[in-house]
C-alpha cells in the first residue's frame, strides 16, 4: 500500500458538533480522493463545512463538542481516525501540515518568527540541536523570500503578506506530503495574494506536495487546482476536474455560484443571486439540502437526497436533474 | 441649484493624521465630482486611504485641507445645526455588518433611530416609515423585533442599508459593503443597491478592493495609491485602456475564473510602503517596473486621454501614446 496512487482517500466522513441540545451536522458523508502531487480545491460558502473537513483530516477538531461520527480517512492506506494520538502527532507537521486563514492570529506575538519556525522543526527532529534547527529555519525563511536577518523579529514587525509567508515557511518546514491550506490568501490584498499564490505553487512543484486548498474564491481555485469539489451544507455536491466543473457546472449550486459572480470581462447590469440562505446545520431536512433555493427543484428532490453520480468520466454531481450542458448525460 | 452643479465636488481633499513616527498622509490631494444618480468606484489596496477618504467626505472626521462641496455649498467645515442637516443628505454603509449594528438593540430600534433623531417622525408615522424602509430593503416583517445575532450577514447588511436610507439621503458612501459576505449573498446586496439607486436617484461612492465588483456597479473609477489618485476614468475606459502601471498590476493580479486562462506574469514586487512622511516623488516608484530618476520629482494628475486622468510621468511612453 505504500505507493498507492490514491494518496489520500476520505470515505463517508461525518463530523458533528454538539451545542447544548442541538447537534450541528457540519460534514455529512463526505468522500473524495487525492492523488500524489495534485491539488484539490474545496469551494463553498461560510459554514459549508470546508474547514471542518480539513480539521478532521489533521484531527484537530475541538475536544469538546466536536466529533468524527463515522468514516475513514486513509493516508497511504493508514486510517487516521483510528490510530493512537501519539502516532498522529508524528503525522502532524511531518506528513500533513496546515496553513491557517488568518496570518495575524496564527503566529505567537511573543515569540520571534525564527524561534517559532525552529520550534516546529525541533519538534519533528528530536536529534537535532538548536543551532541546526535555527539554521534550517533561516533556510526556510529565505525560501519564502524573507531575508534571513529578520529571523529575530517579532510578528508585529511584519506586514500581513510577510506574516503569511512565515506561516507558509512553518507549514513547509518539515517537508509535508500533504498541505491543507485554509483560505491562505483571503486576508490579503490582490497583489500580495498573487505573490503568495505563486510562492505556494512554486514550492509545491519543488517539493511535490499534494494540497487541499479551501477557499470561497472561484478564481483562486481556477488558478491553483487540478480538481475541485463544491461543498454545500456539509455535502460534496459536485466534484471533477477544474476544467469540467468550470466549463460545465452540473449542480445547480455550482451554477448559481458562477451566476452570482461579477465577472471582469463581461458586462451585465444585474447579477443572478442564489435566492434564500444556507440552511440551518442544526436541522436535518429530508431530501436535497439545496432544494429550497434551487430553481430546478422537483418533488423528488424534496423527499430524497441525491447521491453523487458520474455524468462524464471523473465528473460527479449530486443532482437528479441534468442541467447546463449535460443534457446528454 | 443650477442644472450643471454637480451633486458633490471634492477639491484637493487632504486628511493627515499625527502619529508618533510623523505625519500620516492618509488622503493627500484627491479631487473628483459625483453627479446625481451616479456611482464613483474607489479602488486600492488596504492602507491606501480609501476608507479615510469616504469618512472625511461625509464629515465623520474633519478634513485637513481642501474642499467638499454639496450642491455647490462648501460644507468642509460646517458645524452644529447645519452639520446635522448636511449629514441627513450624506450617509454611510459600513463594511462589517457584524460590528456596525448595536447587538443590544432590535432591528426595529436600529432602523428607527435616525428617524427619531431627525425629530420629524413620531407615533404612527414613525411606525409606518420603519415598515416602509424594511420593505424597501427586503427585510421580512417577522424579523422586525429580532436582534442582530439572529440575522445572517446579508440580512444584517440590509439593516445597515435601511438605516442609511432612513432620512432620504442624496449620497451614500458604501465602504466595502459586500466584502464580508459570501458570493451568493453578495449578489443579492449588490442588486439591491443598484435597484435603490434607480428608484431613488442616489449617488454612491463605492469603496472596495474588489475590481470586478467595482466594474459592475460604477460609472467612474478612481484608483488610489497611498493617499493619492493615480488614475481616474469612466469605468469602461479604465478597463479597456488601462494606463497607470499600478492599475495594470492590480488588474493582472486578479485570478481569472477561467481555468484555461492563468494570471498574467506582470506582478508587483514588495508591498505598499508607508504613508508616513512620504517623499515628494511618485509614491508607487518603489514597486514600479518603469521607475527612473524622474519619478522622484513631484507628480501631477494629468488628462492623458479625454476624461482619463493619470498621475505618472512615464504614462505616454509606457502606453505608446
Amino acid at each position: 500500500m505504500e505507493q498507492s496512487e490514491k494518496f489520500l482517500s476520505v470515505k463517508n466522513l461525518v463530523v458533528e458538533y454538539t451545542q447544548g441540545k442541538d447537534t450541528i451536522h457540519a460534514v455529512n458523508k463526505v468522500s473524495f480522493e487525492l492523488e500524489k502531487g495534485k491539488t484539490l480545491g474545496l469551494v463553498g460558502e461560510t459554514g459549508a463545512g470546508k474547514t471542518s473537513i480539513a480539521k478532521a483530516i489533521l484531527r484537530i477538531l475541538p475536544d469538546v463538542g466536536a466529533s468524527i461520527k463515522s468514516g475513514e480517512i486513509l493516508l497511504n492506506g493508514k486510517n487516521l481516525i483510528t490510530i493512537p494520538e501519539k502516532e498522529m502527532q508524528q503525522i502532524r507537521g511531518n506528513v500533513i501540515s496546515m496553513i491557517f486563514q488568518d496570518p495575524m492570529t496564527a503566529l505567537n506575538p511573543l515569540m520571534t518568527i525564527g524561534a517559532q519556525i525552529a520550534e516546529s522543526i525541533s519538534l519533528h527532529n528530536a536529534d537535532w540541536d538548536s543551532a541546526r534547527c535555527s539554521k534550517e529555519a533561516v533556510k526556510m525563511l529565505e525560501m519564502v523570500g524573507i531575508p534571513g536577518e529578520r529571523f529575530g523579529e517579532y510578528p508585529f514587525q511584519f506586514s500581513g503578506g510577510m506574516k503569511q509567508r512565515v506561516v507558509i515557511a512553518m507549514a513547509l518546514s518539515c517537508n509535508p506530503e500533504l498541505l491543507l491550506a485554509d483560505e491562505p490568501t483571503t486576508a490579503l490584498d490582490v497583489t500580495i495574494q498573487a505573490q503568495v499564490l505563486n510562492l505556494i505553487r512554486e514550492l509545491r512543484k519543488k517539493l511535490n506536495t499534494s494540497m487541499i486548498l479551501i477557499t470561497h474564491d472561484l478564481g483562486v481555485v481556477a488558478e491553483m487546482c487540478d480538481q475541485v469539489a463544491t461543498v454545500y451544507a456539509g455535502h460534496i455536491v459536485e466534484t471533477g476536474s477544474v476544467i469540467d466543473v468550470y466549463h460545465n457546472p452540473a449542480h445547480p449550486y455550482t451554477e448559481g455560484l458562477f451566476g452570482a459572480l461579477p465577472v471582469m470581462n463581461t458586462e451585465s447590469s444585474r447579477l443572478t443571486p442564489i435566492p434564500g440562505t444556507v440552511p440551518d446545520p442544526a436541522v436535518i431536512a429530508e431530501g436535497c439540502p439545496f432544494a429550497p433555493r434551487c430553481k430546478y427543484v422537483t418533488e423528488k428532490c424534496r423527499n430524497e437526497m441525491p447521491s453523487l453520480r458520474e455524468i462524464t468520466p471523473g465528473h460527479f454531481t449530486a443532482c437528479f436533474e441534468n442541467i447546463g450542458g449535460n443534457k446528454n448525460a | 441649484m443650477r442644472e450643471d452643479t454637480p451633486l458633490l465636488e471634492i477639491r484637493e481633499l487632504k486628511k493627515f493624521f499625527q502619529v508618533p513616527a510623523g505625519i500620516n498622509h492618509a488622503v493627500d490631494g484627491v479631487s473628483f465630482i459625483i453627479n446625481k444618480g451616479e456611482t464613483l468606484g474607489v479602488v486600492g489596496e488596504s492602507g491606501c486611504g480609501k476608507s479615510t477618504l469616504g469618512r472625511t467626505l461625509i464629515h465623520l472626521q474633519e478634513a485637513t485641507g481642501g474642499q467638499v462641496l454639496l450642491n455647490g455649498e462648501d460644507i468642509t467645515h460646517v458645524k452644529g445645526h447645519r452639520l446635522k442637516k448636511v449629514r441627513e443628505k450624506m450617509q454611510i454603509i459600513f463594511q462589517d455588518p457584524y460590528s456596525s449594528l448595536n447587538p443590544r438593540k432590535s432591528i426595529d430600534f436600529t432602523v428607527q433611530e435616525p428617524l427619531r433623531r431627525s425629530g420629524r417622525y413620531s407615533g404612527s408615522r414613525l411606525k409606518e416609515e420603519t415598515e416602509r424602509l424594511m420593505q424597501l430593503v427586503g427585510i421580512d416583517e417577522r424579523l422586525r423585533y429580532a436582534y442582530p445575532h439572529e440575522l445572517d450577514g446579508g440580512r444584517r447588511q440590509r439593516v445597515g442599508i435601511a438605516r442609511a436610507l432612513a432620512l432620504n439621503p442624496d449620497f451614500i458612501v458604501c465602504d466595502e459593503p459586500v466584502s464580508a459576505l459570501d458570493v451568493s449573498i453578495q449578489a443579492q446586496v449588490l442588486n439591491l443597491l443598484m435597484d435603490l439607486q434607480e428608484k431613488m436617484g442616489l449617488a454612491y461612492m463605492f469603496v472596495t478592493h474588489d475590481l470586478s465588483v467595482v466594474r459592475h456597479i460604477s460609472n467612474n473609477i478612481l484608483v488610489m495609491y497611498l493617499g493619492q489618485a493615480v488614475e481616474k476614468a469612466p469605468t469602461n475606459r479604465l478597463f479597456e485602456e488601462t494606463l497607470h502601471p499600478y492599475t495594470k498590476a492590480l488588474l493582472s493580479a486578479i485570478p481569472s475564473v477561467d481555468p484555461l486562462r492563468h494570471m498574467e506574469p506582470l506582478q508587483l514586487k514588495g508591498e505598499i510602503t508607508s504613508p508616513i512622511n512620504p517623499k515628494p516623488g511618485c509614491r508607487f516608484a518603489a514597486r514600479c517596473p518603469y521607475t527612473t530618476p524622474e519619478c522622484s520629482e513631484p507628480q501631477v494628475l494629468e488628462e492623458i486621454l479625454p476624461d482619463h486622468y493619470v498621475q505618472c510621468c512615464h504614462c505616454r511612453e509606457i502606453n505608446g501614446l
